[in-house]
């Protein structure tokens, strides 16, 4: 299955397969996306959770 | 099979021509001059070449070379091309300027920015700005392009999209980042490796000479007017360019909306790419992934802050910067596919 970044407007592929809860990334710029639920062969997704980079400067 | 030569081969720009042209399959290099190196085999100056050709630099007069080839690159000093090439005009070959001589199409923006008043005006408009992401049409109908200068490049190809769909206004402010190899195969006390080596030196604060060129090409892209402020710094780098630009935007646009306009110049592009990759091992662009390739990389983020945005572009700066973006050109001039030649990856790691 494939669906569109809302993010950069690239396409995310979303394994036939995909469960509930599975995360999948935008192969263009990396926004990641939890899948909610497949509808009708169609995936719905929201933005993952993210957690930021702390370098420790 | 087309028959090239190369004026001025024994530079840097000069022995990147030699190696990807080497590869071309359609191509055949007929003759490779050097003044300094006449006798010569290639290799001895360009010894990565040893093993790919037994050429020889010749001393042969730029007219002459012209009179046995389809394509002949001009890898000369600015302001030495300008002079030999009115009569290369006049016979018909297909002239590739790696200069800056024919960059500018106002005349005047030569006193502006090289200090030197033009030897042949009427000649400007007849070259084509060798950028093949904005003047791609324009290289199919012509005999002479123009390469752009490297840093030119590297600011141009990211900042274009953002100038042409209206997201950015007034002064850009481009701070630039360069190998040595930019300086030039001639060694100096400066290029001196106990002085080069680790430095991060400003060797340009202001008035750059490229910003003629990128203030032209944004103009050109954009039918408005900017106003471009660069800082040039030599790094401890032997290839490559980081430009990171900054401008005011006009709104305040959503990610998508400035990707939009990126996608939408460049998604066919076959030497663009998009390095804005918050979980890639490089989140933005980086000269270190371009090294070897024809790619430009571009990125940006947008800082809500200041209404600023912040503009990534990342060449090899002999390849796209330079001898690549030429094979590009010379490619789409002579109706080529645009790939021949230069479909090779970065090296990784370098």
């Amino acid at each position: 299955m494939k669906t569109v970044c809302e993010v950069c407007g690239g396409d995310i592929e979303v394994p036939d397969d995909a469960i509930k809860g599975e995360i999948v990334s935008c192969p263009d710029c990396g926004s990641e996306y939890e899948v909610v639920e497949i509808k009708g062969g169609e995936p719905i997704l929201k933005p993952a959770e993210e957690i930021g980079e702390d370098w420790g400067e | 099979m087309v028959k090239v030569g190369i004026v001025g081969a024994s530079g840097y720009v000069g022995g990147e021509l030699l190696r990807i042209l080497l590869g071309h399959p359609q191509v055949e290099i007929v003759s490779v001059t050097s003044r300094q190196h006449v006798g010569e085999y290639v290799f001895k100056v360009h010894p990565n070449l040893k093993g790919m050709t037994n050429l020889q630099f010749s001393a042969e007069d730029p007219l002459s070379v012209a009179s046995k080839v389809d394509v002949i690159f001009l890898a000369v000093p600015h302001g030495v091309s300008c002079k030999i090439t009115p009569k290369l005009a006049e016979t018909g070959v297909k002239i590739i300027d790696m200069s800056a001589d024919f960059r500018l199409k106002n005349a005047s923006d030569y006193q502006k920015w090289y200090g030197w008043t033009h030897p042949a005006p009427d000649l400007l408009q007849k070259f084509v700005y060798g950028l093949p992401e904005l003047h791609r049409e324009e290289l199919k109908k012509t005999n002479f392009v123009a390469v752009p200068g490297c840093m030119a490049t590297a600011s141009i190809v990211s900042l274009a999209p953002l100038a042409k769909a209206g997201i950015i206004n007034g002064v850009i402010f481009v701070d630039a980042k360069i190998g040595s190899s930019g300086a030039g195969g001639k060694p100096s006390l400066s290029t001196h490796f106990s002085e080069r080596f680790g430095v991060v030196r400003v060797y340009k604060p202001v008035g750059h000479r490229h910003i003629g060129e990128i203030e032209q090409e944004l103009k050109y892209v954009s039918g408005k007017e900017f106003k471009v402020g660069m800082t040039a710094h030599a790094v401890n780098m032997v290839r490559g360019i980081l430009t990171t630009s900054h401008a005011m935007l006009s709104s305040k646009p959503e990610p998508s909306t400035v990707w939009k306009a990126y996608r939408s110049m460049y998604k066919d592009e076959p030497f663009v790419r998009f390095i804005m990759d918050k979980k890639g091992l490089y989140k933005y662009p980086d000269p270190k992934i371009t090294i070897g390739s024809n790619f430009a990389d571009v990125g940006f983020e947008i800082d809500p802050y200041v209404d600023r945005i912040v503009v990534f572009g990342a060449i090899d700066n002999l390849i796209k910067g330079a001898a690549g973006n030429a094979i590009q050109s010379m490619n789409i001039m002579l109706k080529l596919n645009e790939r021949e030649g230069l479909n090779f990856p970065a090296l990784h790691p370098v």
